[in-house]
């Protein structure tokens, strides 16, 4: 195994913004170049992960490589995922030992059309499709499942939302945040029942870059790169009806196969769009609270940009690591309906 | 640590045709990947990691289908991965997936490329009107017509160069069961007598509609050992993105295309194309694609692909065929495009291209694009280990 490591992460959200893509997305590009004073002629590859049903246009990517600064051409890829499989295609590209070098960006304008309904394209077109659930729907079934099992209350929601509200406070990317009690949270009226307003994510526009690099180049550009010790990522099954609503099956073989608990994790960031699904991932992986500080950014829940939030977690667990806040940390990213798809990935100071 | 050699050891192909009505989306995926599989006589439980390739999902109306379609893959409990490079994808897509057997990662790898068109409209996918643009609703013919016109007043190409693309094509076409477009009785005459769609592109120069799969099996060098059929090592691949708003951009010989045509014959260690390359698969959307990319390929010089056309050279039988199968002008599954021009180079070099076979072809080039030809993706594989 090559050592690669990030060295640079950058990120933007916000409620909405008034630019297209390639402006929205620029500056993150640029931030994570002068960080590490690397410019485009000083990266190997660059891959990104969007969707064309958040822009509303086939082939939007390839209008905002643009923002890149693609001349003369580069090797590049996009994936048609949250940008943290682009890092892994990327980091997958860097073990090949052809590149010293990636950039990586994630990024999503959800914000021109209703995000939860647009999500319900995401289901079989046969069966599910045309029920049209929409989200907030199937996440609120997800967590009533959950809450008969006894897996979790509405009061361990509540302190879950409470809990990243306040670590939200520190990140000035937070959509939402503040001191909330959870009695006081627990009084507010259901918003899909049994869903509150602060158990589902605070959506946002927006994306993030992350550059990664080999030993070589990682060591000149970060003065504490966040070495990547491993990532996996799996897949469980679609349709709804034939699984399990209260497991991930798929994140805790991607944590077994990287031996997440082999060791301490000082922090882990999770790409858990709604509150329970935070209780059920930290399950799956098998974290210790006491331990381990988990989404000290917020969270998706704070600020959830979708295609780039799974990318904005290895960021956020890696500039912890930059800053030396932490020595070994967990980040995830999930895809699809009761967290179908998980990539875990593992990074040491 | 050396990179792995990586072979291709099993491709598997539906019947291309306009509507599959007969399958769903997952039944029409799971059809190619069940072929490619018996052709490397794997089981599901077999394959470590799957990369599935389509391109705008406004095709079908299913945001990000490999969500859906990872299960009718086997993908359960394993690696899913979702490529999307524009026309290139099916390129990229395998490419893609020949780096985790590279990189010693995994060792079976399942790669797969689709469109099910006749679930949507690609037209109208194609057409969304967009903020802070002018959209010019001209689909993609519209797009490259210009560009075209340019080629042939840049070499002063005869006008019938495309024409002649076109009928090769759909004659090869005929010797491939899973082409779409059969028409036996196809006169010359006729094409160029077909109605002009996008002036210079005339209705039978375009490519059809197509509802289809690819999937193709790569394999570390210890699983290729024990393949039971012959199989294509992968001699090198190369992808090159360039800019969409930049002026300075050359429309008919890209600079992405002209570099990731140099990486690719570096990392080769081909220096002659012409006597080093002896089957080509390049997509040709629209017929005067073929002498555009010979030129940029190094086929021939600049100005004088169309020769190779007019002279038969890229005929089957010729000395340098290309598109064999049909190309993308006798089947068009947008997603999976790409990589059938990556499946059919091996299957030449793997001598199971069928009636299509050119003789003795020991070596091939697989190239795809995309975008306002703007993305490319190619691969070099050989009989040779």
């Amino acid at each position: 195994m090559i050592d690669v490591a990030v060295v640079a992460y950058a990120a933007r959200q916000q409620p909405v913004f008034d630019e297209n893509e390639i402006e929205m997305m620029a500056p993150v590009i640029e931030d994570v170049r002068v960080a590490t004073g690397l410019g485009p002629d000083d990266l190997d590859f660059t891959c990104s992960g969007s969707s064309d049903f958040l822009a509303g246009a086939a082939f939007s990517f390839v209008m905002t490589v643009d923002a890149t600064r693609p001349v003369p051409p580069i090797v590049e890829s996009h994936v048609e995922m949250d940008g943290a499989w682009a890092l892994y295609e990327a980091w997958v590209k860097l073990q090949l030992g052809e590149a010293k070098t990636a950039l990586i960006y994630g990024y999503g304008k959800s914000s021109p059309g209703s995000l939860r309904d647009v999500l319900a394209t995401q289901l079989d077109p046969y069966a599910a499709g045309p029920l049209k659930a929409d989200a907030f729907g199937i996440a609120g079934l997800q967590a009533r499942y959950m809450l008969d099992a006894g897996d979790v209350t509405e009061a361990r929601m509540a302190e879950i939302a409470a809990r990243s509200m306040a670590s939200a406070e520190s990140n000035p990317l937070s959509i939402r945040k503040g001191t909330r009690r959870v009695e006081e949270l627990l009084a507010e009226p259901y918003l899909h029942d049994p869903l509150r307003a602060h158990d589902v994510p605070a959506r946002a526009d927006g994306g993030a870059a992350v550059i990664l690099a080999t030993r070589e180049v990682a060591e000149r550009v970060c003065e504490r790169p966040a070495w990547v010790r491993g990532i996996d990522h799996r897949m469980d099954i679609h349709h709804l009806g034939a699984r399990d609503p209260r497991r991930a099956p798929s994140a805790a073989i991607a944590a077994q196969a990287l031996a997440v608990t082999a060791d301490k994790i000082d922090v882990a960031e999770l790409d858990a769009p709604f509150t329970h699904q935070e209780a059920l991932l930290a399950t799956e992986l098998g974290l210790d609270s006491e331990a381990t500080t988990i989404n000290p950014s917020g969270g998706s829940l704070c600020g959830h940009v979708m295609m780039g939030a799974g990318l904005t977690r290895i960021g956020e667990a890696a500039a912890r690591i930059h800053r030396g806040e932490a020595d070994r940390a967990v980040a995830h990213a999930t895809s699809g309906p009761w967290l179908q798809q998980n990539l875990v990935a593992v990074m040491e100071g | 640590m050396a990179k792995e050699r990586c072979a291709v050891i099993g491709v598997g192909q539906t019947k291309y045709q306009s509507t599959r009505g007969d399958v769903s989306i997952a039944g029409l995926v799971r059809e190619a990947a069940l072929r490619a599989l018996a052709d490397a006589a794997l089981e599901w439980d077999d394959i470590d990691a799957i990369v599935i390739g389509k391109a705008p999902d406004f095709f079908e109306g299913v945001m990000m289908p490999e969500i859906v379609l990872g299960e009718a893959l086997g993908g359960v409990g394993k690696p899913v991965l979702r490529v999307h490079t524009a026309g290139s994808v099916g390129g990229s897509t395998a490419i893609v997936a020949s780096t985790l057997v590279e990189s010693g990662i995994h060792a079976r790898v399942l790669a797969l490329g689709f469109e099910k068109q006749s679930e949507s409209n690609a037209m109208w996918a194609l057409s969304l009107p967009q903020a802070f643009q002018t959209s010019i609703n001209a689909g993609a013919g519209g797009y490259f017509a210009p560009i075209i016109r340019r080629y042939m007043a840049m070499s002063a190409a005869p006008e019938l160069v495309g024409c002649l693309v076109a009928f090769k094509d759909r004659q090869h076409a005929l010797a491939n069961p899973y082409a779409h477009l059969h028409q036996p009785d196809l006169t010359f005459d006729q094409v160029v007598e077909s109605p002009m769609l996008w002036d210079p592109i005339r209705y039978s120069e375009t490519c059809p509609s197509s509802d289809g799969a690819c999937a193709v099996v790569l394999a570390s060098e210890a699983a290729a050992a024990v393949a039971p059929n012959p199989v294509a090592w992968i001699d090198a691949t190369a992808m090159r993105s360039e800019a969409n708003n930049f002026g300075g951009r050359n429309m008919v010989n890209p600079a992405a295309s002209s570099m990731c045509v140099a990486d690719l014959y570096a990392k080769a260690g081909i220096t002659e194309p012409r006597r080093e390359i002896d089957v080509v698969e390049m997509y040709v959307p629209f017929s005067w694609y073929e002498p555009m990319w010979l030129e940029s390929l190094g086929f021939a010089e600049k100005g004088e692909g169309w020769r190779l056309v007019e002279d038969g050279t890229t005929r089957l039988g010729g000395a340098l065929p290309v598109n064999t199968s049909g190309g993308v002008l006798s089947s068009n599954p947008i997603g999976a495009s790409g990589m059938v021009r990556f499946a059919e180079a091996a299957l030449q070099v793997r001598g199971m291209a069928g009636e299509h076979q050119v003789d003795g072809a020991t070596r091939a080039l697989g190239h795809a694009y995309g975008g306002g030809a703007q993305y490319f993706a190619m691969w070099i594989v050989s009989a040779a280990a």
